[in-house]
């Protein structure tokens, strides 16, 4: 006969050597678009909650300041009134000015940067204003005040 | 007497895919990918040194007062009426007040504005949204005062983007959005004004 029934072949091994080539990809894929988190939260604070939100489009001009009462661990030495958090430091309101300085430094377009204020809801406006008067005389116009979308 | 060439044995290379897993899995957890979110506001210049008086002249029918006190109360003023109010009926209030669609005397003024692609127009633009707050007021409540007035604005520029163009204010060009932003400017103010002459 012409057609000689083939013998029998075992299933063919599936070539896996791009699989890890293929994982990279992603890895490096999650590590272009997700940012560290950079600092350690000492303050807690719970954003308010509106509807005419917008995002952060560019992580990059983004500096944030938090505002709220000292996390839980570090309410015995610091007591339990607001403070305001710089990097990873507690800091004065007046402080703002050198830590806008600092922050415009590494900034390629620093007309565009902009200030995320994370405040606790039951913060007092007292201090928000002092910030605010601050980023005024530091020239830091454009300001957000961070929330999550009220459904 | 050399042997034949053995072939070099192939580096097993089953594993990488999982360690590069893990890799993964760790760069997961630890970053993060929330979508920071918040309401976008523009802060005023700072005063000239040499300014003795930062405030502006504005007369008392262009002004809507907010006053949020350390309660966390409003207190809601205009010529029409004033009284404490809820954050519940503040849109409304800023959105009537921003429109005067009855010209009335005691809303903001009206005049004639040439605007490109709508034309003339008869705009309120002079008016101001006055937000004063206590240094005990909780943030939350001005917070959701700004998110109200930001939405009085983002309504009737919808409208009037509906009305003229046919579509919702964000599907417009650039320059259609500058005209209606032209119509209703957005003018928040957290500085204490002057007024003047209170009847007109």
């Amino acid at each position: 006969m012409a057609f000689k029934k083939k013998e029998k072949r075992g299933m063919p091994e599936m070539n896996t050597s791009s699989l890890p080539d293929l994982i990279f990809t992603i890895l490096f894929f999650f590590m272009m678009v997700t940012t560290m988190r950079e600092v350690t939260l000492k303050v807690k604070f719970t954003i308010p909650q509106g509807t005419e939100l917008e995002k952060l489009e560019k992580k990059s001009v983004v500096s944030f300041i938090y505002v709220g009462p000292p996390t839980d661990n570090l309410r015995a030495q610091m007591g339990s009134s607001t403070r305001i958090q710089l990097n990873d430091r507690y800091a004065e309101a007046r402080e703002v000015m050198d830590f806008i300085a600092a922050e415009r430094k590494g900034m390629t377009n620093q007309a565009e940067q902009i200030i995320s204020i994370k405040a606790d809801q039951q913060t007092q406006m007292g201090y928000i204003t002092d910030i605010k008067e601050v980023l005024r005389k530091s020239w830091a116009l454009r300001i957000n005040y961070s929330a999550s979308r009220r459904n | 007497m050399a042997k034949t060439k053995k072939k070099m044995p192939g580096l097993n290379t089953t594993s990488t895919a999982d360690i590069s897993f893990m890799l993964l899995i760790f760069f997961l957890v630890t970053t993060s990918m929330d979508t920071d979110m918040g309401l976008a506001r523009r802060l005023p210049k700072p005063p000239e040194p040499d300014q003795e008086d930062a405030t502006m002249d504005i007369k008392s029918r262009n002004i809507l007062f907010v006053r949020i006190n350390a309660a966390g109360q409003l207190w809601i003023k205009d010529e029409m009426n004033s009284g404490f109010g809820d954050i519940k009926e503040l849109r409304q209030r800023a959105k009537d007040f921003i429109k005067n669609e009855q010209n009335l005397s005691k809303w903001p003024e009206k005049h004639v504005k040439n605007i490109d692609l709508l034309g003339q127009c008869f705009v309120t633009d002079k008016h101001v949204i006055s937000v004063q707050t206590d240094r005990g007021t909780p943030y939350n409540m001005y917070f959701q005062v700004q998110n109200e007035l930001v939405a009085a604005y983002n309504e009737i520029r919808n409208e009037l983007a509906k009305q003229k163009f046919g579509r919702e204010f964000q599907y417009l060009t650039k320059e259609e959005k500058d005209a209606v932003k032209k119509y209703y400017p957005q003018n928040i103010s957290e500085a204490e004004p002057k007024k003047y002459g209170g009847e007109q």
